[in-house]
């Protein structure tokens, strides 16, 4: 997995690093990083329905969280369990934009074992940055 | 582990970070607790509780209760009063759960007498209250009637039919704070949030049944006054919050906070996560009248949870819940912030009271009680971990010290991640059952990052906020049954 949990950090909640040789693939962990807290596992996820996701900031680190908003918000709003799928980060006029494909299901108990709902995204230590490997992000979530 | 050495002893419940431990600390930091719960803090609630420290128009100090530990802006039980004119507004001292809280309801049944039905209670319960991620509820209005809910609270539920006029007057705010104003929401959070009124959500939140055995009565006067009355008392527990919408709210604001506090206010955080903005200014008052939303949601939220718990129990033992005795004897609130008035300095002022993971704990005579709680202090309930037990507690006049505050819960000791690699969800599940508690839940890996070792001991922070004279001890409570998010 192109991301891992962090123990040590804000023990009520969650926190992660997620990886990527570009700054999409390190957006795609970091969804199922996110994903992968409320579901155990991400292949039970089917691609059934799918969502366009357009998205925009000013910064970069803000378009990752708005990014995962989306995800959480789709599971309560319309119960949809998401993976991205594809996705584009173009940025023009001092402007982020991400552009993304994401594809899954609506929450069935039976084949999906959930864990804990994600309330939301947190900036506590949130950051995202490039490394000599690609980019990287640590996120802590709210449980 | 915590740097100990750094914290000032002000007494053997009060510990002092002076001010020179970190620039731009407006006041020291205060940790309300024992020497051994201390000790057992991680290092993130001192340097949050001292972030919170430098917040504009912070009053006295940066608090933090007995069951703080580490959380995001904020330590989760950590509460700070601004000055209304001067200070500053924060959803990072809030928390994204707006108005997380608990509800404790009576019965006049004792242990023996809902032993036979206690599988099918819990079976009901967790049918009817649903619980786990995305669930949603029975409630069944439109994005509309919504808002009008949001803006009423719990009063709305009791206009629909779900409960009595009496529950108003024993929910803090009496179920509704005034100045809500739905147009300061989102779509956004009304779609999260519109099809989950009445369910539990998930991670620690959960509905109990409750004993109160005769040795757990600490304080017989007034646990009587606050309804415990037979040996081995039957009780319900619940904890739940804003779900969907109030995060939503909290996500919306932080985000345009984080857009002005420095271009607009001149104001800089050390945590992103303390993003905020003047208390008075447009965007301050959005949000608080937002946030009151998210309020009003959860009072309303766990009053429907209440009046499918009356239908559960009447259902099962085939009584009305009034013969039952189904009285609610509180709902507080943990993820807040208030405008209060508290004294500072020997004056009388009024100060926005940002509480999070924190219970306000007014005392005696104090005129937010109802006249049914005046003399005794405000009914405080505290939830302890599904394996150990949870108190309820009342609020004392020294609680002015504290703004009037005191813990939460119990607080965690191990994150998820940890629990979870200790912990096996059926093995728990199971292990419980042959200890007397039936539980039922959503979610067995959920189930075992709630593991009681996952948490501090309740006893110890109860203990602990007597000792300081932030509240006293009146009851605690054991589980036997357990619905879990």
């Amino acid at each position: 997995m192109p991301f891992e949990y962090v123990d040590e950090i804000a023990m009520a909640d969650v926190a992660f690093k997620a990886r990527g040789e570009t700054l999409e693939e390190m957006f795609i962990a970091s969804a199922d990083a996110t994903m992968n807290t409320m579901v155990a596992a991400l292949e039970s996820i089917e691609a059934r329905q799918s969502r366009h996701i357009e998205i925009r900031s000013e910064a970069l680190d803000m378009l990752l969280f708005n990014l995962l908003q989306e995800i959480i918000f789709f599971k309560d709003a319309q119960q949809l369990l998401l993976r991205i799928q594809t996705i584009q980060i173009t940025s023009s006029h001092g402007e982020f934009v991400a552009t993304a494909t994401a594809r899954g299901e609506p929450i069935a108990p039976d084949r999906h074992e959930m864990i804990v709902d994600v309330k939301a995204v947190t900036l506590h230590r949130f950051l995202v940055q490039q490394t000599r490997r690609g980019w990287e992000a640590f996120v802590v979530l709210d449980i | 582990m915590a740097a100990i050495s750094k914290l000032k002893k002000i007494s053997d419940t009060v510990w002092e970070i002076p001010t020179d431990y970190k620039e731009g600390m407006r006041v020291p930091a205060r940790i309300y607790a024992t020497e051994k719960l201390v000790s057992q803090m991680d290092e993130g609630v001192f340097d949050q509780v001292s972030n919170v420290a430098t917040l504009p128009g912070i009053q006295n100090y940066a608090l933090c209760m007995p069951d703080g530990h580490w959380g995001y802006g904020f330590p989760i039980g950590g509460v700070a009063a601004m000055d209304e004119r001067s200070g500053v507004i924060s959803p990072g001292g809030i928390g994204f759960d707006v108005n997380c809280g608990m509800r404790l309801v009576l019965t006049n049944l004792t242990h023996d007498e809902i032993r036979p039905h206690l599988k099918e209670l819990v079976d009901r319960l967790f049918q009817r209250v649903p619980a786990g991620v995305g669930a949603s509820g029975f409630v069944k209005i439109s994005q509309d009637e919504f808002r009008t809910m949001v803006e009423k609270g719990a009063r709305w539920c009791i206009e629909k039919g779900y409960g009595w006029e009496e529950d108003l007057e024993r929910t803090e705010e009496f179920g509704r704070v005034e100045g809500a104003d739905a147009s300061k929401i989102s779509r956004k959070a009304v779609e999260r949030g519109y099809r989950q009124i009445g369910t539990l959500g998930s991670g620690n939140h959960y509905l109990e049944i409750q004993v109160a055995r005769s040795r757990n009565i600490f304080d017989p006067d007034l646990a009587k006054a606050l309804g415990l009355t037979i040996p081995d008392q039957v009780v319900i527990m619940f904890h739940c919050g804003s779900r969907g919408f109030g995060h939503q709210v909290a996500t919306d604001y932080l985000q345009t906070f984080l857009k002005v506090m420095q271009s607009r206010y001149a104001i800089r955080v050390l945590d992103r996560e303390l993003a905020c903005a003047p208390f008075l200014s447009p965007e301050g008052q959005d949000y608080f009248a937002a946030m009151k939303c998210a309020i009003n949601m959860s009072f309303a939220n766990r009053q429907i949870i209440l009046h499918r718990v009356r239908e559960v129990f009447s259902e099962v033992l085939r009584k009305d819940p009034l013969d039952l005795g189904m009285h609610q004897v509180y709902d507080v609130a943990h993820n807040t912030a208030r405008l209060e008035v508290h004294n500072v300095e020997g004056r009388p002022k009024r100060l926005l009271v940002h509480r999070k993971g924190a219970t306000r704990a007014l005392g005696p005579g104090a005129e937010a009680l109802p006249a049914l709680y005046r003399q005794t202090g405000q009914p405080v309930i505290i939830g302890g971990s599904m394996e150990t037990g949870s108190y309820l507690l009342t609020g004392v006049s020294s609680g002015e010290q504290t703004f009037f505050s005191t813990a939460h819960g119990s607080g965690r000791a191990m994150s998820r991640h940890q629990a979870k690699k200790l912990f096996r969800g059926k093995a728990l599940q199971q292990d419980m059952e042959r200890r007397g508690i039936y539980v039922r839940t959503a979610s067995l890996a959920g189930l075992a990052e709630e593991a009681g070792p996952a948490y501090k001991n309740i006893d110890e922070v109860v203990q602990a906020t007597e000792e300081a004279g932030l509240s006293r001890r009146v009851a605690r409570f054991v589980p036997v049954g357990n619905v879990k998010g």
